[in-house]
């Protein structure tokens, strides 16, 4: 769930307006215009079913679920108590504390995260030896799986034999050695390093690829007009990476919500649930707990939260990205 | 090539003729009656997938079905984790599989009450009589038996012999307070007393609940259990008695992000001879060998201590095993099949793999391995039985129970406000 949704299509539906895409009608072309949709409407068919079956009906269930007090057995729920399972995760610490963990990670993703992927992309981006090397090899940890790579850390990080504290040894920074993933007080900072590591290298490539997109000419131009390289990429390089920063931001923050098996693997929330996120808060009591109705609700609060989230940064920020795309198709009606 | 495949063309005629064979077999075979001649298939999930249970398994489906040619049995070995997320699931739509494993306990009775498990009392009447009543209680709600144990084992210190003589200990502590001493004493002589998988929560409530057990007493932990109620003096006292233990700091360095079986966890710990001892199950030995070096001869076991003035025995243990419930829905046959499985020649030759305890009445002989002999003749002698606090209560409880333990464990909790947060779940389920 942590992985960015590339094949999320969210994005597209709610910012084509309902009639921005529809061609002009003309009385001659109304005829074809009908079979057409029913050819589009056949194609989209099977999508569609499967769209409603596995993404909307699950929604719906468990915002049913959410108000009953549940364990998951004997048929429907019917203990209907209302919003008290949603009081009940404001009223609770460990559901405060996960959304207080939330921010923290998405805030430390945008300041710290994102401008270091970027500036390895910029600098990728120079011609030097083994660039695709290097390339590869700053990918390379997004490829690997969100279990192996929590299995890989919690083994760096062990107090005694891991490779972090062993490194910190050899070089005389005893005193810095700590039980990373053990310590109430390291484990947020310890999971934020191995998220960075994990993740760094996604952003990398579509900055890369958003960089790459932009003709030299401008660059060229701007050192003609006396720009240093720091003015070009102030002024040229990143006002027009603009849209795939938007992306990135966009693509980080739904992945922070959404954290659940990178911590799972690594801390399982713990210690204390000083590293608890609310998909491991949903997991605990769903699974573990068997209190569904409980459960239920975390996820639609989760789900609301993302929504509202994307719904407003589609709004504004994300909107003239595709701005210009749709007005030019007013431009023709 | 062309060899190659025509074999496989032979092959595939072949199995299709004896196939066709079989089944005419399973119809002249029964001549009782259509319905027992019908084919039948019962599916079995359990989660033996380690050796050398698999195969032993797998033997005996076998040998089964060249019996009963009629029935299918369809072994699926699930990995444990994988098996409980994967059983509640399928409960949740409102089945189960035809035979399944079960811990029995709260989970056992959520299934029960769902409806979802048949009652096997006067069905197994007969042979239900065999087993020690330690191994059945876990699966036995309102007099009526719900499941067939298979496995039977119980919770205590693994020590390690040689850690304990450089400390100077001779022999190991019968009471709390002796236990405290020894610990220090450990500590003293530069060993780590304790490992502990922090991470994990559920090692760490084996110690309330013992110390309950021993202070409180079994009845009191069933009593807690109907009224809903944990604050009771006597259970503020087992928090209290383990804050004694945490606040001589005994366990080994980062142990809140330790595991239990990963590479650097509890058992490794143990096994590799970095720490003095663990309060564990009798699986102890097994995976303390697999994620450490094991430590042979130098293990040894020695029951909880005594609290002064607590109202339980020291012959009650605490512990748990594993069974197999039968589904609502299942054919006879998956009664049958369990049956024979549990008769007394297949169960000891189970447990003569070293993989199984007893649970049959007189089978503690067949245990070979040392430590394990200790294990099941403490078994056999106990006073009183206690599940697991996480099976015996319903989910919610146990795992508030676990929770909050590990709190107190990490300093984050009073001994008060554990019972009062386990007080509160049970009040609420």
């Amino acid at each position: 769930m942590t992985r960015p949704a590339l094949t999320d299509v969210r994005p597209e539906i709610l910012t084509r307006s309902p009639r921005g895409g529809r061609p002009p009608v003309t009385p001659s072309a109304r005829g074809r215009r009908a079979r057409g949709l029913v050819t589009v409407t056949l194609f989209l068919l099977p999508a569609l079913v499967l769209f409603g079956l596995l993404v909307l009906a699950p929604i719906a269930v468990a915002m049913y679920t959410s108000v009953f007090k549940w364990n998951g057995l004997g048929g429907l729920p019917s203990d209907f108590i209302g919003l008290d399972n949603f009081t009940r995760a404001f009223g609770d610490e460990v559901f405060v504390g996960d959304l207080r963990r939330g921010l923290v990670l998405i805030v430390l993703s945008i300041l710290i995260q994102l401008p270091l992927s970027l500036a390895i992309a910029m600098l990728l981006n120079q011609k030097m030896r083994g660039r695709a090397f290097y390339r590869l090899l700053f990918f390379a940890p997004y490829v690997l799986s969100e279990v192996i790579t929590g299995v890989l850390f919690t083994m760096i990080l062990s107090p005694d034999t891991g490779l972090a504290n062993q490194i910190l040894g050899a070089v005389g920074l005893d005193s810095l050695r700590s039980s990373w993933l053990a310590e109430p007080s390291t484990v947020m900072m310890s999971l934020f390093l191995v998220m960075t590591w994990k993740y760094f290298g996604f952003h990398m490539i579509l900055y890369l690829a958003g960089r790459q997109g932009i003709p030299r000419e401008l660059g060229e131009a701007a050192a003609i007009d006396g720009a240093g390289s720091w003015d070009q990429f102030r002024y040229v390089t990143l006002p027009l990476l603009g849209p795939t920063i938007r992306i990135s931001v966009f693509l980080s923050v739904i992945g922070a919500i959404q954290l659940f098996d990178l911590v799972w693997v690594l801390t399982s929330g713990g210690p204390i649930h000083s590293s608890e996120t609310m998909a491991v808060t949903m997991f605990q009591f769903g699974f573990k707990r068997t209190q569904i109705g409980y459960a239920s609700a975390i996820s639609v609060v989760m789900f609301g939260i993302s929504l509202v989230f994307a719904l407003a940064y589609q709004r504004f920020v994300l909107r003239r990205d595709t701005e210009g795309a749709i007005t030019s198709m007013r431009g023709k009606r | 090539m062309s060899l190659n495949r025509r074999n496989m063309v032979l092959l595939a005629a072949a199995a299709l003729v004896l196939a066709g064979c079989g089944g005419q077999g399973g119809t002249s075979g029964t001549a009782s009656g259509t319905a027992s001649a019908a084919k039948v298939t019962v599916e079995w999930w359990n989660i033996s997938t380690t050796e050398p249970l698999k195969s032993f398994w797998a033997q005996k489906v076998k040998e089964y079905q060249a019996a009963h040619p009629n029935v299918t049995i369809k072994n699926v070995p699930i990995e444990n984790e994988a098996f409980k997320a994967k059983l509640s699931t399928v409960a949740q739509s409102g089945k189960t599989p035809d035979l399944y494993s079960t811990w029995g306990g709260g989970v056992l009775k959520q299934q029960i009450d769902a409806g979802l498990v048949k009652d096997l009392s006067s069905e197994a009447a007969t042979w239900i009589a065999d087993f020690t009543p330690a191994a059945l209680q876990a699966y036995q709600f309102d007099r009526k038996t719900y499941a067939i144990p298979t496995d039977i084992g119980m919770v205590g210190f693994w020590y390690n012999k040689s850690l304990f003589t450089k400390a100077g200990i001779s022999e190991p502590p019968a009471t709390w307070t002796a236990f405290l001493e020894d610990v220090t004493k450990l500590k003293n002589a530069g060993v780590t007393p304790i490992a502990l998988a922090g991470k994990e929560k559920w090692p760490g409530h084996y110690y309330w609940a013992y110390l309950a057990m021993r202070v409180a007493g079994l009845d009191a932990l069933k009593q807690a259990a109907i009224d809903d109620d944990f604050t009771k003096p006597d259970f503020v006292a087992a928090g209290t008695h383990l804050k004694e233990l945490v606040d001589l700091q005994p366990f080994q360095k980062g142990f809140l992000g330790a595991g239990y079986s990963t590479p650097d966890g509890q058992a490794a710990t143990m096994g590799n001879g970095k720490a003095a001892m663990e309060l564990m199950g009798q699986w102890a030995p097994v995976v303390e060998k697999d994620s450490g070096k094991g430590l042979g001869k130098d293990l040894g076991f020695f029951g909880f201590p005594a609290v002064d003035g607590g109202k339980g025995s020291t012959g009650d243990v605490f512990g748990g095993g594993g069974g197999y419930a039968v589904g609502v829905n299942a054919p006879p046959a998956a009664v049958d099949f369990l049956k024979y499985i549990s008769q007394k020649d297949v169960h000891r030759a189970a447990v003569e793999t070293g993989a199984l305890l007893p649970v049959l009445k007189g089978e503690e002989e067949a245990v070979k391995d040392p430590n394990l002999a200790v294990v099941a003749q403490t078994l056999a002698g106990a006073t009183g039985f206690q599940l697991y606090l996480d099976q015996a209560y319903p989910p919610a409880v146990g795992q508030e129970v676990n929770d909050s333990v590990a709190a107190l464990i990490a300093g984050a909790k009073t001994p008060d406000q554990v019972a009062k947060a386990i007080t509160e779940t049970a009040k609420s389920e």
